[in-house]
């Protein structure tokens, strides 16, 4: 069974939890700016946490079925309807054949992640079903969908199946995910940091602007990275660094003085210093940075950054033990 | 050996002093620590990123406390791992580099920055090809785009600074001089270094594992072809 997609808006691509294991090769893993928010779309509508979905960035979009599947969806502040019946992000509904699925515009936020039923079925490369847009292998012909393509899904899972069996009185389940998880996208966003290693290349005065004064997201920002314009970083050394790795959430700062937050498709190495990074729990956060927005960094502890990541670990368990509860 | 968190889920090794230039034995250092790293089953253990006198080891904090690490320390927890992985009893595998080459076209509509290079380095635009293909070159990293090898051995006189301003799209296959370095442009993508020929040869096929041609430690030549054999060779 295929979707097919009317209106593949401004980018839209399939990706899934990520290329593990390639980065030796320079393969960044990619895969969902959003891990977390795939994660449980996926689970709401009876995936696996790791199928593919598709990552649509600032709506325009519009798919149609042709057969009975459960959609889900988390990301920015979105109007996603199925035909005319509006569809919050965080829950799932029942999407008939010849039905369609729209996203519009965002209000606030960029990006939102669809999970559908049996997942989007692109054959694995190196391990993952994930778009590498830049390297254009991976995903739905190593490319970002375009009006008219046909897209593969797989089966239903059982526990899909018997949700569909049950959404046909109601059609949007009552059972949905913490708010926090499934709208990520905040006016002003704050993201939390951990000093990086090349901390100390900057004085204290700039340390205080990183972490206290306001950035504007830059119109070149993709899935490699956040660009930002406002105060500028400026180093108290110079000289050249060698090139290390770098991971989704450094923030480089290049001889503009001008940071960069790097997101899931960025480069493997990088010789810019890395004044901080974000923490893993908040990279949603910044998925969700659009060109023209307002943002500010925060410092904690990496105690502190551990202690957020298993926290909301514990309550994801809770979640999937919920959902089993629920279960038709 | 020297490990500072890259983030949460990241840290990174300095196996020896910071270089772009290591000598042989640093980075054969650094090769038997990523074999080391990589052979002790660390749990949490995702990938790994070497570069130069350095090694990337990306983790999940999840799974590392799921082995027994204290939820607030995991990076101390790890830390311990990567010392005892690298100080294991363990023979090192000898290895004999692997020496690969590469054909390249000079030709000067591949190469876009000869004459530049050439005049920087007061050579003629053919000095400049007899020196780059007469050397042999040491990988000393894989990255930055799939399959970029950075290249150790450029001959002195051809070092030229990358350009104020990257091109926007630099064609797959083109070799290039960056500062020291040279290196190879394995998929279309924008750049500042200087162009001087292109390979006919794929460095980065998504359907072999491992995907890079190329890998640290490889030894690499370069072989000067005419048109007609890179022609030939692309198909």
């Amino acid at each position: 069974m295929t979707v097919k997609i009317l209106s593949a808006g401004f980018l839209t691509s399939v990706q899934d939890l990520g290329r593990l294991g390639f980065r030796e090769s320079g393969v960044s893993a990619g895969g969902a700016l959003d891990q977390h928010g795939l994660r449980v779309a996926n689970l709401l509508v009876g995936n696996d946490e790791a199928d593919a979905g598709l990552e649509i960035t600032l709506g325009g979009f519009c798919v149609r079925f042709e057969d009975e599947r459960l959609v889900s969806w988390c990301g920015g502040d979105f109007d996603v309807y199925i035909g005319a019946t509006a569809l919050p992000s965080g829950h799932f509904a029942l999407v008939r054949a010849g039905e369609e699925v729209i996203v519009n515009k965002p209000r606030i936020g960029c990006r939102a992640w669809i999970a559908i039923s049996g997942g989007i079925d692109v054959p694995i490369v190196l391990g993952s079903r994930s778009t590498d847009l830049r390297a254009g292998f991976g995903g739905f012909n190593g490319r970002a969908l375009r009006d008219r393509d046909t897209v593969p899904l797989g089966e239903n899972s059982a526990r899909a199946k018997g949700w569909i069996d049950n959404l046909h009185s109601e059609k949007i389940a009552r059972v949905s995910a913490s708010h926090d998880w499934v709208s990520t996208a905040k006016v002003d966003s704050t993201l939390r940091v951990v000093r990086g290693s090349d901390w100390n290349r900057f004085g204290a005065a700039t340390h205080r602007v990183l972490t206290s004064e306001l950035f504007n997201v830059s119109p070149d920002s993709d899935r490699m990275g956040a660009r930002l314009e406002g105060p500028e970083l400026k180093r108290i050394e110079d000289g050249d660094l060698v090139s290390e790795a770098v991971a989704p959430g450094t923030i480089q700062v290049p001889p503009s003085g001008k940071p960069i937050v790097l997101l899931g498709d960025c480069q493997t190495i990088g010789g810019y210093p890395k004044i901080a990074h974000v923490i893993t729990i908040d990279l949603p956060i910044a998925a969700q940075l659009r060109p023209g927005d307002r943002m500010r960094f925060r410092e904690v502890s990496l105690g502190e950054a551990y202690r957020l990541l298993a926290e909301r670990n514990h309550d994801l368990e809770q979640f999937r033990v919920g959902l089993q509860l629920h279960a038709p | 050996m020297e490990i500072t968190p890259l983030g949460d889920s990241a840290l990174v090794v300095r196996v020896r002093d910071i270089s772009a230039d290591p000598d042989d034995e640093s980075l054969r250092a650094v090769l038997d620590a990523l074999e080391r790293i990589k052979s002790a089953q660390i749990p949490g253990l995702l990938e790994l990123a070497p570069a130069y006198t350095t090694i990337g080891v990306f983790f999940d904090p999840l799974q590392v406390t799921s082995a027994g690490a204290d939820p607030v320390a995991v990076f101390d927890w790890m830390v311990e791992q990567i010392h005892k992985a690298v100080s294991r009893k363990m023979k090192s595998a000898k290895r004999t580099p692997r020496l690969i080459k590469i054909p390249v076209c000079y030709d000067p509509e591949f190469a876009l920055d000869l004459n530049e290079v050439a005049r920087h380095a007061g050579l003629s635009a053919k000095e400049v090809i007899d020196l780059h293909h007469a050397a042999e070159y040491r990988i000393n990293c894989v990255g930055f785009t799939p399959g970029f090898p950075f290249l150790a051995g450029l001959p002195k006189k051809l070092a030229t600074p990358r350009h104020v301003t990257p091109r926007k799209e630099i064609p797959a296959g083109s070799v290039a001089i960056g500062g020291a370095q040279t290196g190879i442009y394995p998929i279309k993508s924008p750049g500042g270094w200087n162009i001087v020929g292109r390979t006919p040869l794929r460095l980065f096929r998504p359907e072999k594992e491992p995907p890079s041609l190329l890998r640290p430690g490889d030894r690499v030549r370069f072989l000067s072809i005419t048109r007609s054999e890179f022609e030939h060779l692309e198909q």
